[in-house]
């Protein structure tokens, strides 16, 4: 028998065949089906219109109702949307549901389902937003998909894949005290492109990824979708399942690369080559390090989202904003409900994370949501309304993606982000590290 | 399926994500209303920077001021059309405003399976750059059987690649028609 990838591994036993090679085109088992405000209604419409008005869901234990997109807004039509979910989830009974105005409200999906225990590693994971391939993090297959595959899924609790070839991604060495996994991931992205990984897997590696914290390996894998990549996956280890078992006692069956797997290709990186790492305007791929771009003026810094707005990234920032004034107008978002406790409750020397942004003059978001990540209704907080430029910790920068089609954003780490809101320009963070 | 698929051409780009296609602050209308439906019609294409909307030129509005129809219906797309998010709206969206195919170099791949699954034009790949080829308001014809599109207005016919393993799914009009041939739903 041929030797196995992680991903197709996962894949084999989901179909109950031993063997999956790249290509095959087999029909899966679902392990968790998530769907958000944005998508979820569009979903429910389809579901009810082919399995009929009084149809059930496959496993009320395996759909998951996350509303984050448009939450904080008053949007009517947003509102609406919310309703739909409410309706639909209490008609047919959905435990894991985090409404919104409850004390359940989470806030961003890919951040919400780890706390709740809902990404495990050997599982597959569909999800109705394209960064759900963050999961992969956790030694599972997840990735993104639309209204018509969801409502699918929803009905019979499987999906037809096409198996992806893996491209594996090594990186030695611990990183550097400047760097974070959004400099290892963007440093791929220009390397490959944003069509690089387009149809393929991307299992990421070595030494330098297995030191990374859970929430940094969630950054690496949350942004494989900007290489085209239909999944991110990273081996399961000790850090992984310590948080996993911290989360859920629900059973699961991790999985290893075989030794003789066979990948599409092997990309070996030293982690201390590598710079602090931007996206210019208008693309992941459109690669620059903070260095070379030292100088560009800024309008506005952001701070969040599901690849940027996790503790971690905020315990980054404010290493650097403390005891410091930002020059540019510096907005706060927390991904999750829990992260936002975090900012009130973490510490750095003596001070909370709430009081060193505040204090620094940025402004903290009362919600945890996606908010301006994707522009949103035009009242969304940090949403870029004219021709500003922005410098974020989010995931994407084309056109228009974080409101008018006349701004600019520059993707780079919560370091870098931070030290360019001091500055007012783009700055590299070792100055301030 | 159709054998042979006409119309007008709107020319874009690569990497055109769907953001562009459909902004994210319009993801907030009902698909399922008949009459509400009509909205992503109207704001189909609507991101796409000016300069970059129906080429060669630019600025050529997809769909006319206040409706939700496009005189154009086929897409003729560069490098990894539909990238980034997931929403379905896009391929959507493009059907409501009357698209019938998309031609593009490369596909992003969740928006190339949204648009086969939910059935709302074949998106054919191009063997060629034909961005450069056919110029936005250009009458276009694609046959199916044969593979290939031809450009009337300057008279030269280009090969598409083989629809390969989707074709099934788009014979049977959708992953839903696909499933029940499959077995899994007995409805």
């Amino acid at each position: 028998m041929m030797g196995m990838t992680m991903t197709e591994k996962v894949l084999a036993r989901h179909a109950g065949r031993a063997q999956a090679a790249p290509g095959d085109n087999i029909w899966v088992d679902v392990d968790i089906l998530m769907t958000h405000d944005v998508c979820g209604p569009g979903t429910i419409g389809i579901f009810r219109k082919q399995f009929g008005p009084t149809a059930k869901v496959w496993d009320r234990e395996k759909v998951v109702i996350i509303p984050d997109h448009y939450i904080f807004t008053n949007d009517l039509h947003a509102h609406r949307n919310i309703d739909v979910l409410r309706a639909f989830v209490k008609e047919q009974d959905l435990p894991y549901y985090y409404d919104v105005g409850t004390d359940k409200y989470k806030g961003v999906c890919h951040i919400a389902l780890p706390e709740e225990g809902h990404t495990r590693p050997g599982e597959v994971l569909f999800g109705t937003d394209s960064h759900t391939c963050t999961a992969g993090a956790f030694g599972e297959f997840a990735t993104g998909i639309g209204n018509t595959d969801a409502a699918l899924i929803m009905g019979i609790g499987k999906l037809w894949v096409k198996v992806p070839e893996t491209m594996r991604f090594e990186f030695e060495g611990p990183l550097p005290p400047y760097l974070m996994a959004k400099d290892l991931i963007l440093h791929i992205i220009g390397d490959i492109g944003v069509d690089g990984a387009t149809y393929r897997a991307m299992e990421f590696s070595g030494d330098g990824v297995m030191s990374l914290s859970i929430e940094e390996r969630m950054t690496l894998c949350n942004m494989v979708i900007e290489a085209g990549g239909k999944n991110g996956i990273i081996p399961t280890d000790d850090v992984t399942e310590q948080f996993v078992k911290s989360k859920t006692v629900k059973p699961y069956q991790p999985v290893a690369d075989d030794p003789d797997a066979r990948f599409h290709s092997v990309r070996r990186y030293t982690t201390a080559d590598i710079q602090p790492t931007l996206a210019k305007p208008h693309s992941p791929d459109n690669r620059g390090t903070a260095h070379e771009c030292a100088g560009t003026k800024l309008d506005r810094a952001y701070i969040g989202s599901c690849t940027g707005g996790k503790l971690n990234d905020f315990i980054a920032a404010a290493k650097i904003l403390k005891g410091q004034q930002v020059k540019a107008d510096t907005y706060i978002v927390p991904a999750t409900t829990e992260v936002a406790k975090g900012l009130a409750t973490t510490m750095l020397d003596g001070q909370s994370l709430t009081d060193i942004f505040l204090q620094a003059g940025a402004k903290i978001s009362q919600g945890a949501s996606c908010a301006a990540c994707l522009g949103g209704p035009s009242d969304t907080f940090g949403r870029l309304n004219k021709s500003e430029v922005c410098i974020s910790t989010t995931n994407r920068n084309f056109p228009g993606r974080m409101g008018s089609k006349t701004s600019q954003v520059y993707l780079a780490s919560p370091y870098t982000v931070a030290a360019s809101a001091i500055r007012g320009e783009i700055t590299d963070p070792r100055e301030f590290l | 399926m159709q054998d042979l698929i006409t119309g007008s051409a709107y020319v874009l780009g690569d990497n055109v994500d769907t953001d562009q296609i459909i902004p994210a602050k319009h993801l907030v209308y009902s698909l399922s209303d008949p009459e509400e439906r009509k909205l992503y019609g109207r704001y189909a294409l609507s991101g796409v920077p000016d300069g970059a909307a129906g080429l060669p030129n630019g600025n050529v509005q997809f769909v006319p001021e206040n409706e939700h129809r496009s005189p154009f219906q086929i897409i003729i797309g560069g490098r990894n059309f539909g990238c980034g998010s997931s929403r379905e709206h896009a391929p959507e969206a493009m059907q409501i405003a009357g698209i019938q195919a998309v031609v593009a170099e490369s596909y992003a791949r969740i928006f190339y399976r949204n648009s086969v699954d939910g059935g709302f034009f074949i998106p054919f790949e191009s063997t060629q750059r034909l961005i450069t080829e056919v110029k936005t308001g250009d009458d276009v014809e694609i046959n199916v059987p044969q593979g290939t599109l031809t450009n009337r207005t300057s008279g030269k016919t280009y090969s598409l690649r083989p629809l390969g393993d989707v074709l099934e799914i788009i014979k049977a009009g959708g992953v839903f028609a696909y499933a029940r041939l499959a077995g899994f739903l007995k409805l």
